[in-house]
């Protein structure tokens, strides 16, 4: 579950001044659902991901996830919650297995529950071929999985994907969605940005436009249709965002 | 404070580093090989320039050779000098090292009314081979000076003895020790911290900008552990790089000097050990680098909290390594500064980092143990680096720093 109220944050620049990055978002997740967040590039959905991640404080508001605030508990947030992000690579000089294992003694795993659990993910994700090379070494595919397996090891109950399939290719897109779909199938609170339309249609049951830190419009798609008299989601994002004037 | 995400955390970074090959030549490689490079090599090679030099035929001027044909035939005779004919531009010929060097002889140089006229001598003032030229005519006409008084004491019946009612020895009575450690007392501890320095540069970097650069730090970022356990974990890695380097230096340092006291130079350390004169192997007291390792441990964890905390702010490696190289001449500096001689520690240099060091390893070195200046020094580097480790925690914790767009 991730309740949001009135998040914002502001940075200084010294040369633009005051960004309002994330301005009063207010959301709410729920378990077994895909929420997703779509906005252009620079509309605020990392600084807010991150913010829920607990990597970014919020200068204001409150942000609550799997039970616990993002300021106070930032820990115990982190250790019920797996993010995937475009930006969150992996130690090239460490092979696959080694990457899962250093996450799972990082959450506090024993040594014989990584073990098993690795040889579970490695199971479903096909990874038992590449498990003991080197990550520098891996196609994207290959990264991915071992992405995906570094995040699910301590079988977090919310997962967080920032743009998760940016400049992937098809087949490895598509694993992606896959892998997303099986987080809400069992019942993993997701929520998924993205600024690819078709994505948001394939996932989410619950779509938030974002623009310039602020949460524009949020319901199902179906209702956003119904409210924007719209039955492209392309041509409501855009009506929202001032786009395309 | 949990121990075991910092073990965990150290563990990882160790291996990583290990399998960095930047890293693995910098922490391990060069502080191995820079030893017997700089003992064998450059020694090799500045002995090689040396004897060279030496062996030279120096090319020679005189002015007044008329006036005076016995000096003329004295330095003649000298294998290691050439007269050539003397030109006008002698001093730009002496500049071009066309020519080493040049004596002028005053008229009537040779004075019985007790006002001796100079024989000037000209040279390249820190020219290696003018040096030796001037040092070879000196000796010459020393030479010539002593026999011309001795025929003359011959002439008037008077023993040689005369000018030289006594003759001056010299003999060493300081322990092989104290003698070493003087010797050695300056260079040991501008390599230790200069190891040290670099020791801890290539992993500092590595883990906080390298990582930001890769994208691992957001990675790391996401786990439960808390900063200050992460922040710990590194920079216990890069004290490992710091502290290992310096250990390897002075491990291969000690080998060096053994091969060259027991292989390379036995035969003639031991004529020399029969004759009571000191060996060419320095003698080091082993509780004086006990004494050092000890003093550089919070040197060690100054340099890596503070080098941690400046490739911090950095985005990438190449600019951390911009921001890190130019540190290598705040350190140098003060550790320059003790070597140069006549500088003693004092209250107020006991107070000044790196300085403090290398003047208190230098006593250490030699046997001197001074336990006021080394409370001082021991307690305000423990502070100093306490201070920085504490800098680097808290600037990991800033977002500002760690995601700096």
């Amino acid at each position: 579950m991730i309740e949001v109220h009135d998040l914002r944050k502001t940075f200084r620049d010294k040369k633009r001044g005051e960004i309002h990055a994330v301005d009063g978002v207010s959301l709410q997740a729920e378990p077994g659902k895909i929420y997703g967040l779509l906005g252009a590039n620079g509309a605020g959905k990392t600084t807010l991901l991150r913010m829920l991640a607990t990597l970014l404080k919020p200068t204001s508001g409150t942000a609550v996830v799997a039970g616990y605030d993002v300021v106070k508990e930032a820990e115990k947030v982190r250790a019920h919650v797996g993010f995937l992000a475009a930006s969150t690579a992996l130690y090239g000089r460490l092979t696959s297995r080694e990457m899962i294992t250093y996450f799972g003694e990082l959450n506090g795993m024993s040594y014989g529950a990584i073990k098993q659990r690795i040889e579970e993910l490695a199971d479903q994700l096909e990874m038992h071929e590449f498990l003991d090379r080197r990550c520098d070494k891996f196609s994207t595919g290959m990264k991915q999985k071992t992405s995906i397996a570094r995040t699910l090891i301590h079988d977090p109950k919310v997962m967080i994907f920032d743009e998760p399939t940016l400049g992937l290719d098809v087949m490895t897109s598509r694993s992606i969605v896959r892998f997303v779909r099986d987080c809400k199938a069992r019942g993993k609170t997701v929520i998924y940005s993205t600024h690819m339309m078709n994505e948001v249609e394939k996932l989410c049951d619950t779509v938030g436009i974002i623009h310039d830190g602020i949460l524009l419009a949020e319901g199902s798609l179906a209702d956003l249709k119904a409210t924007h008299g719209e039955t492209d989601l392309e041509e409501i994002f855009v009506k929202l965002s001032g786009g395309d004037s | 404070m949990n121990f075991a995400r910092i073990l965990t955390v150290y563990l990882k970074e160790l291996k990583d580093s290990l399998r960095d090959r930047r890293t693995v030549i910098s922490m391990i490689v060069v502080p191995t090989l820079i030893m017997p490079v700089l003992i064998f090599g450059i020694g090799k090679v500045a002995s090689g320039v040396f004897n060279k030099a030496k062996s030279e035929v120096a090319r020679i001027m005189v002015i007044g050779a008329d006036g005076s044909p016995e000096i003329v035939e004295v330095l003649s005779k000298s294998e290691r000098l050439q007269i050539v004919p003397l030109t006008e531009n002698w001093k730009e010929l002496i500049a071009e090292k066309k020519i080493r060097a040049v004596v002028s002889i005053p008229e009537n140089y040779l004075s019985s009314a007790g006002d001796s006229k100079a024989v000037m001598m000209y040279s390249y003032e820190g020219e290696l081979k003018s040096r030796l030229a001037v040092r070879e005519i000196e000796k010459q006409l020393t030479n010539f000076r002593e026999s011309m008084v001795q025929a003359d004491l011959e002439a008037r019946g008077l023993p040689a003895s005369l000018i030289e009612p006594f003759t001056i020895a010299w003999e060493n009575v300081a322990p092989p020790e104290k003698v070493g450690g003087n010797q050695l007392g300056g260079m040991v501890p501008y390599i230790i911290i200069i190891l040290c320095f670099t020791g801890a540069m290539y992993p500092a970097m590595d883990l906080t900008a390298g990582e930001k650069e890769r994208g691992t730090m957001e990675t790391l970022l996401c786990s439960p552990v808390a900063r200050v356990n992460i922040v710990l974990g590194k920079f216990l890695m890069v004290l490992t790089g710091s502290l290992g380097s310096m250990l390897l230096a002075l491990l291969s340092m000690g080998i060096s000097f053994f091969v060259i006291g027991n292989v390379m130079d036995g035969a003639a350390t031991a004529a020399s050990a029969a004759k009571g004169a000191p060996a060419m192997m320095p003698t080091i007291d082993p509780l004086g680098v006990l004494g050092v390792l000890a003093m550089v441990l919070p040197v060690a964890v100054l340099f890596s909290a503070v080098i941690f905390t400046v490739a911090l702010f950095a985005k990438s490696y190449k600019e951390a390594q911009s921001y890190v190289a130019p540190l290598i001449f705040v350190v140098l500096m003060p550790a320059m500064v003790g070597i140069l001689p006549g500088i003693e520690l004092n209250a107020k240099l006991a107070m000044v980092p790196i300085l403090n060091l290398s003047l208190v390893c230098k006593e250490m070195l030699s046997g001197v143990w001074n336990w006021g200046y080394i409370g001082i020094i021991f307690g305000s580097t423990c502070v100093y680096a306490g201070v920085a480790l504490g800098l680097a925690v808290q600037m990991f914790k800033r977002e500002g720093v760690i995601f700096r767009m």
